[in-house]
């Protein structure tokens, strides 16, 4: 079953096309990466999703049903955005009421523990929060919110890197406990690979690749050695970027590689490894493929 | 247990790994459940499908079974199975690698040999 669908999204800010006819689908129960650049699309992408604004084509389905105006719908959906939008003079507390009359299953005691945990004060005025602290009680409004479709735009920003794991911990602790729908869009790619199953990748507004996080590892191949040798081998596949140091090359080379090149290559003295999600996403979104034509 | 941070190898087969070092020490018996795929989910910070997919390969090598309603265990003989094809795999996993990088620097089989003998009986030293 589709869980969430868009068909053909575009979008204009003036004549910038923002997004540019995006296909999706996702299925429900899964947690999603949502990868671009900067300025790729990412954060109006999900506005369109939430329907915050309104796409200039196209049409977003959530069960089945088009998102526009239906609030029926969007209840199923907490949107975390990367701004805050509540009035500063509103208390944490008070917040935390404010998100149960949206979301009615919301769980405020879950909230009162995941406070503890990060050790924020909850009788603070939301306007007094520093960045990270804003991060983390918006997160925790999310994973306490009990919606089937979590929607996460740069969870961790601001957040150091205790609270960054105690909040990827947390998130798969809600997961294996709810199986929600979860996206995540974020910057910190590294961090976060292992928590996707899928990765959906946007660049200058386009649909670059949706894949699951495994798949995608599979075809992603640092191969060094001779120049010759690396170029030789890398012929037919795609190459996305190159470097040489002397006579020696590495290539990031994406595509599936045979248990029969595999050995074939190592036999002829050139080293394989994997590389990661962040290394391959620069790869993809850097413009730096090689054309050996 | 815990993950090498770069390898050549993916998630679900270095946790897969990881499994089976701790049924060759012991950690885990023969007979007896080990840590849940939710468990090992957080702990790891993995995608739960990911610590699945590990399990799933060791269930299909006989090495884990599942218990209806209780989660996985250890599979009689697993610690034995697994001995046996490491040892098959030694040679290409270790030896090999290792006579390559000799032969870089110019060390003959029996150069390694010597280095290994010495390194053996050192190592026998030290435990008595």
């Amino acid at each position: 079953m589709n869980l969430i669908e868009l068909n053909n999204i575009s979008k204009y800010f003036g004549k910038t096309k923002a997004i540019d006819r995006v296909n999706l689908t996702l299925a429900p129960s899964k947690i999603y990466g949502l990868l671009g650049r900067n300025g790729a699309g990412k954060t109006t992408l999900l506005n369109i999703i939430t329907n915050r604004i309104y796409p200039d084509q196209g049409i977003v389905k959530i069960e089945g049903k088009n998102v526009v105006l239906n609030d029926q719908i969007l209840r199923n959906v907490f949107y975390m955005t990367e701004k805050n939008l509540f009035h500063e003079g509103y208390s944490l507390k008070e917040l935390l009421y404010l998100c149960k009359d949206f979301y009615p299953s919301a769980d405020l005691s879950y909230a009162h523990t995941l406070a503890a945990k990060f050790r924020l004060n909850l009788k603070q005025k939301i306007g007094g929060l520093s960045m990270g602290y804003l991060s983390i009680f918006k997160a925790i409004m999310a994973l306490c919110s009990n919606a089937p479709i979590l929607i996460l735009d740069e969870p961790v920003s601001g957040l150091d890197a205790n609270h960054r794991e105690l909040l990827y911990k947390e998130i798969l602790e809600i997961y294996a406990a709810k199986a929600q729908t979860i996206i995540i869009s974020t910057h910190l790619i590294e961090e976060i690979a292992a928590l996707l199953e899928e990765v959906i990748i946007i660049d200058h507004g386009k649909l670059l690749l949706q894949e699951s996080s495994e798949m995608l590892l599979q075809k992603a191949w640092i191969v060094t050695g001779e120049i010759s040798k690396v170029r030789s081998f890398a012929k037919s596949m795609r190459v996305l970027n190159a470097k040489t140091l002397g006579q020696r090359e590495e290539v990031l080379l994406f595509g599936l590689i045979s248990q029969k090149d595999l050995i074939a290559g190592k036999n002829s003295g050139l080293d394989f490894a994997m590389a990661s999600l962040q290394k391959l996403f620069i790869g993809l979104t850097e413009n730096t493929e090689v054309n050996h034509e | 247990m815990f993950l090498a941070q770069n390898s050549e190898h993916p998630i679900y087969l270095q946790l897969a790994s990881a499994i089976e070092d701790d049924i060759l020490s012991g950690l885990f018996q023969e007979d007896t459940q080990i840590i849940s795929t939710t468990e090992l989910s957080i702990t790891l910070s993995i995608n739960p499908a990911t610590a699945n997919k590990a399990i799933n390969l060791l269930v299909d090598q006989e090495l884990l079974y599942k218990k209806r309603g209780m989660g996985m265990f250890v599979t009689p003989g697993a610690r034995e199975k697994i001995l046996l094809r490491r040892k098959e795999r030694f040679k290409d996993d270790f030896v090999l690698p290792l006579l390559k990088e000799a032969g870089k620097i110019n060390l003959s089989a029996d150069d390694v040999i010597a280095i290994l003998t010495k390194e053996g009986n050192d190592d026998e030293s030290d435990r008595a």
